[in-house]
């Protein structure tokens, strides 16, 4: 029994009908995007649109590959991803575990100076952040794109990780402190195996904000083989105008790995990923 | 070179923590507990400090400056700020900023919420349903926002064809993103589409609080589906909704990738046709990099934190006094 489903049969039926209609209504612009990818470009924009191209063809995921250069932008983005999720997950647990369990001068402010990034947008940054790439030489580089996504995330994460390290019972911690272990090793082996549903929603929130990333990219790379999907996919749409079958085919392969990750990983999310976030 | 590396560090441990004789065995304590803490906290804050505090700081100092890269840069006060609360485009910016935000955050929270009591029963594939909620949230902005250029196609769109051709409800195609009246909408349409996945997601978090006996009970004693929504699940969201308001407020003040994409593609201008699509952030983008004058994007950008800061205090404000009564 739940709030809407009245008892018996009738009530979840409806809500089952109304479920699967909004399901349709949230995968129309997919599905056109999918089979406009498959079209051949006198195809694109027929009236009425076909959902199943009359004949379809792999043309376009073909010229992406090969003409384009899409599996160059696709390496580029696995890279800096990868790495910046690491980075980020990593140093935004320990932050989290030490806020949470520990007491120490300064712990206040330093944790209200994390949560203020998470008001203030993006963008104020940008200014002052390409700058410094500048001097640090870190202009068109990937690392440049990996610092500052490993920044990006910090205070979100940090904040989420949080919940699940203070929602911890205490016996455990200092049953292992009566066994002489520190920080350090309670942090690594008794609080992250406890957080693994809390890692799994960091770390595909954090994958996911750096694969999409986009505004950092088009200021900092200036060099083809530099791009990463986002940048390329819609420098590739303005260069190519209404080439919508490899505009999308493109984007397709830009979204499989996310799906992928997050296909493997959806359990974890789902399964009380935000009530970290929720009891604060 | 060897011996001098291996003695480096007990160099630096002893000043960190001093002989006994200096501070007493009770600092020597404190030190020695805090020492690990601290190293745990310092990466972390170390790229956090560089990369976010130290851009943040000198963003605000050069926000009192006329930055613009071309002439030596000089202090000019408050000048920035006095000018933007006099320029009429960074009010309209900010009027169409709050109007993205009411529309979108409203229409995420209502579809979300939706989704998520939709999902919480017992109905057959629900996780599959789940998945195609979600399924915007992690496509990326420029992938969603080209989908939706192709939808709002003037000529031989998706949605021209739906509304015209098929339902009737318009009786000529409208180039939605070219037209002043229509752009700004179609955008945040495209915003409430890419959000209810992450918000049903957040709401399904908070559902998984409320007992279910209670509306077994609330059942027995005859109260009806609305009763039980009003009475036993709303009060159990509250603490989930404060958190999915605020955040999906600060969301809609910092979009930014859907109209820069969208708007250009479709009318050649950021924030086209004829300004109307102009957000908070995209004026100071044009500010800040066409126009190259930094100081006052910068200027520009702090008067948005402040928006963003006092609008979250104002909606926790009036979320407690709602408990309160």
């Amino acid at each position: 029994m739940t709030a809407l489903g009245r008892r018996g049969r009738p009530g979840r039926w409806l809500a089952f009908a109304i479920a699967i209609g909004f399901a349709l209504v949230m995968l129309a612009p997919f599905a056109l995007m999918v089979s406009t990818a498959f079209k051949e470009h006198a195809y694109v924009l027929e009236i009425p649109p076909r959902l199943i191209p009359e004949s379809p063809t792999l043309d376009n995921f073909v010229q992406a590959i090969t003409t384009n250069d899409f599996g160059r932008y696709f390496l580029n983005s696995v890279f800096v991803a990868t790495i910046s999720t690491i980075l980020s997950v990593t140093l935004a647990s320990m932050l989290a575990f030490v806020f949470a369990r520990y007491e120490f001068p300064g712990r206040r402010l330093l944790f209200a100076a994390l949560l203020f990034t998470i008001m203030v947008p993006g963008l104020v940054l940008l200014i002052p952040q390409f700058v410094l790439a500048r001097n640090l030489g870190l202009l068109n580089s990937l690392w440049g794109l990996i610092v500052v996504y490993s920044v990006l995330n910090m205070g979100l994460n940090t904040f989420l990780m949080r919940g699940f390290f203070a929602g911890m019972p205490k016996d455990i911690f200092d049953a292992a402190q009566v066994d002489g272990a520190g920080p350090f090793r309670l942090f690594w082996s008794v609080a992250l195996p406890l957080a693994k549903p809390g890692l799994a929603t960091v770390t595909i929130f954090s994958f996911l904000a750096a694969w999409d990333e986009f505004t950092w990219a088009i200021v900092t790379i200036a060099d083809r083989e530099l791009y990463t999907l986002p940048v390329a996919i819609r420098l590739f749409q303005r260069a190519n105008g209404t080439e919508w079958g490899l505009v999308f085919a493109a984007s397709l392969i830009a979204l499989a790995p996310v799906l992928v990750l997050f296909v493997a990983l959806q359990r974890h999310i789902v399964s009380g990923a935000f009530q970290g976030a929720t009891k604060g | 070179m060897e011996l001098g590396r291996r003695n480096a560090p007990i160099r630096r441990r002893s000043r960190l923590l001093p002989a006994d004789g200096v501070l007493g065995p009770h600092r020597v304590a404190r030190a020695r507990r805090l020492l690990p803490i601290y190293a745990l906290l310092l990466p972390g804050l170390l790229l956090y400090g560089v990369w976010a505090a130290y851009p943040l700081i000198s963003s605000f100092i050069l926000s009192f400056t006329d930055w613009n890269l071309v002439k030596p840069t000089s202090f000019v006060g408050l000048d920035n700020y006095t000018r933007a609360l006099g320029d009429p485009l960074f009010w309209r910016s900010l009027s169409s900023t709050l109007g993205y935000t009411a529309v979108t955050v409203a229409g995420q929270l209502i579809l979300g919420l939706g989704a998520a009591l939709l999902l919480n029963q017992r109905i057959p594939g629900r996780s599959v349903l789940r998945l195609i909620y979600y399924l915007p949230v992690i496509t990326s902005w420029v992938i969603v926002s080209l989908v939706f250029l192709y939808l709002y196609n003037g000529q031989a769109g998706a949605l021209n064809w739906l509304l015209n051709d098929v339902l009737g409800i318009i009786d000529k195609d409208i180039a939605w993103l070219a037209e002043p009246s229509t752009a700004l909408w179609a955008i945040a349409i495209l915003g409430i589409w890419k959000g209810i996945g992450w918000t049903m997601v957040v709401f399904l978090a908070g559902l998984q609080s409320v007992p279910d006996d209670l509306y077994e009970a609330a059942s027995m004693d005859g109260a009806g589906t609305w009763a039980r929504f009003r009475y036993i699940t709303m009060p159990f969201l509250r603490s989930t909704s404060t958190f999915l308001l605020v955040v999906l407020t600060i969301g809609g003040f910092n979009a930014f990738i859907s109209i820069f994409v969208m708007s250009s593609a479709a009318t050649g201008t950021i924030g086209g046709p004829l300004n109307s699509t102009d957000v908070a952030l995209t004026y100071m983008w044009k500010q800040a990099f066409t126009e190259i004058d930094l100081g006052y994007g910068a200027a520009l950008s702090f008067l948005l934190a402040g928006a963003i800061l006092a609008v979250s205090v104002i909606e926790f404000r009036m979320i407690r006094r709602q408990e309160a009564t």
